[in-house]
């Protein structure tokens, strides 16, 4: 047993095969793209796979201590080449070869002319707690 | 009440449900609830018979799921009639529960989670809890698993290996919450054992309770990893360490050695010296010999360069090591630790924080983190 983290970026991914950024879908396209994460995650839930899952908004901010009795420091909005983080999955499964096929499932998600987007996602696996038996 | 009594109640109860025509989906449903309603009502109303007080209630409740799937489905034919009770008895019926839950068609996961419900008796909530999972993910796991082993006839004698392994990862379940998977594995082990006679089951029991013995030594206050070293060993439970050397004992004496015996025998030596320094080193590499005879697991190979390195020296480690995959798990953990006892504190220093980066699990990373520090820290002083 092993838990996953997907990770979907707005940008700092790789680039997908098909490009096209959501805005210049149709509704309709965009519709069956939503449609297709709901039923994605809908069937982890049925095969008992499924822990998270959370969209992020693209806004945000840095912040930091800034030292005792100083309230922390914010920076932002963040820069147009940061890496941003669209949302995330978590799974758990059998294999990281179990996190792999459903991860290439989740990228085949459809964008536009309806085709997969292709899209690159980052795939992470949780540390885990000491097993007992040691040697 | 006594929770574990009615835990172990929970496979018999089934067993007589099974036995009596009930199929297992629903008569694993209907024992959940009966339990549900044990907990419940015994602290106020103790039966005379708990397990013909579970019986009752669990029948009764799978007659209702029974009649009400009927009518669902406009049929009306099920059992309506008490049948008699089967003629086995509970102990074999509790083997084939093992088996069932253990089926080779089930995934690891879901032989796990079936296994701790319907041989453990604990709740979904419980199992989902013990591994971080939402309580709906487990119960779609649980009744899928239970799907899958439908039709699998259930006087069909199954195979020990595949249950020994579903309760070996139990016990090697890091997590912990409010169900101690190490020990209801053991609880689990020592039953099984009770239902068949099995060398290997005898040898994975006492593995785990002679690994069992050492936990709270293994953790310091702050959660940090104690190497087996630096262990107190006053902390030991002496008890159960001489518990699984008697078993081990038993088992070996039967001349029919398995994997789980021969590992079991290298942490009876291990929790036999009475400090590290005393540790039969050379015993220990002919067990993984044994071990290495009867497994073709790479791992095996990684734990006897260690223990080469402790009985000829770590040169002679680092030849065990030589020719072996470096994607092992702690391959590179093992060279930094041979690197440091033949002199090389740099290597050593530089593979530690190699390894760190590579461990899959939080407290080994920060352990083999200091150990990087520990050496940076003496082979550069005033950089810190």
């Amino acid at each position: 047993m092993a838990k996953y983290l997907l990770l979907k970026h707005y940008r700092g991914a790789k680039t997908p095969v098909n490009d096209v950024p959501m805005d210049k879908w149709t509704p309709e396209e965009v519709s069956a793209h939503m449609q297709y994460m709901w039923d994605f995650s809908a069937q982890l839930e049925k095969t008992g796979e499924w822990v998270d899952g959370q969209a992020l908004a693209p806004t945000g901010m840095w912040v930091r201590y800034d030292g005792e009795d100083r309230p922390p420091v914010t920076d932002g909005p963040f820069a147009e080449t940061k890496d941003l983080i669209a949302g995330w999955m978590i799974i758990d499964v059998d294999s990281e070869k179990r996190a792999i096929e459903l991860a290439g499932e989740l990228s085949a998600a459809p964008g536009a002319g309806g085709r997969p987007i292709h899209e690159w996602l980052e795939v992470r696996p949780f540390l885990t707690g000491p097993p007992t038996i040691t040697e | 009440m006594n929770e574990v009594l009615l835990r172990t109640l929970t496979p018999e109860v089934l067993a007589v449900l099974v036995r009596r025509g009930a199929d297992f989906a629903a008569a694993e449903d209907a024992v959940q609830e009966a339990l549900i309603e044990a907990v419940r009502s015994w602290p106020d109303d103790p039966p005379r018979d708990p397990k013909g007080w579970l019986v009752t209630v669990a029948w009764r409740r799978f007659l209702d799921i029974a009649r009400a799937d009927a009518a669902r489905r406009r049929r009306e034919d099920v059992v309506e009639e008490e049948p008699q009770p089967g003629p086995a008895s509970g102990v074999d019926d509790t083997l084939q529960l093992y088996f069932l839950c253990a089926h080779p068609s089930l995934t690891p996961s879901s032989a796990v989670a079936l296994t701790l419900r319907a041989v453990g008796g604990l709740t979904t909530r419980q199992i989902a809890g013990a591994y971080l999972v939402p309580e709906a993910s487990m119960a779609q796991r649980i009744s899928r698993a239970k799907r899958t082993v439908s039709g699998v006839r259930f006087d069909q004698p199954g195979d020990v290996a595949t249950v020994l392994r579903v309760l070996y990862l139990v016990f090697n379940e890091g997590y912990s919450g409010d169900v101690d998977l190490a020990a209801e594995a053991v609880r689990l082990t020592r039953q099984l054992a009770a239902a068949i006679d099995h060398p290997e089951v005898a040898g994975l029991l006492a593995l785990m309770l002679l690994h069992n013995a050492r936990r709270a030594a293994r953790t310091a206050p702050d959660g940090s990893l104690v190497p087996l070293a630096e262990q107190d060993r006053s902390r030991w439970d002496t008890t159960a360490i001489a518990e699984g050397v008697e078993i081990l004992q038993a088992a070996l004496a039967r001349d029919r050695l398995g994997e789980f015996q021969a590992q079991a025998a290298i942490a009876a030596l291990h929790a036999d010296a009475p400090t590290a320094a005393e540790t039969d080193w050379v015993q220990i590499v002919e067990w993984y010999d044994e071990l290495a005879r009867l497994t073709d697991n790479p791992i095996v190979r990684l734990n006897r360069a260690v223990a080469v390195g402790e009985a000829d020296g770590p040169r002679a480690g680092l030849a065990a090591l030589a020719g072996l995959d470096e994607s092992l798990p702690r391959h590179t953990a093992v060279a930094a630790w041979l690197h440091e006892r033949d002199g090389d504190p740099a290597t050593a220093a530089r593979l530690y924080a190699d390894a760190a980066r590579k461990s899959p699990n939080l407290a080994e990373r920060d352990h083999l983190t200091r150990q990087a520090a520990r050496l940076n820290t003496r082979l550069h002083p005033g950089e810190a």
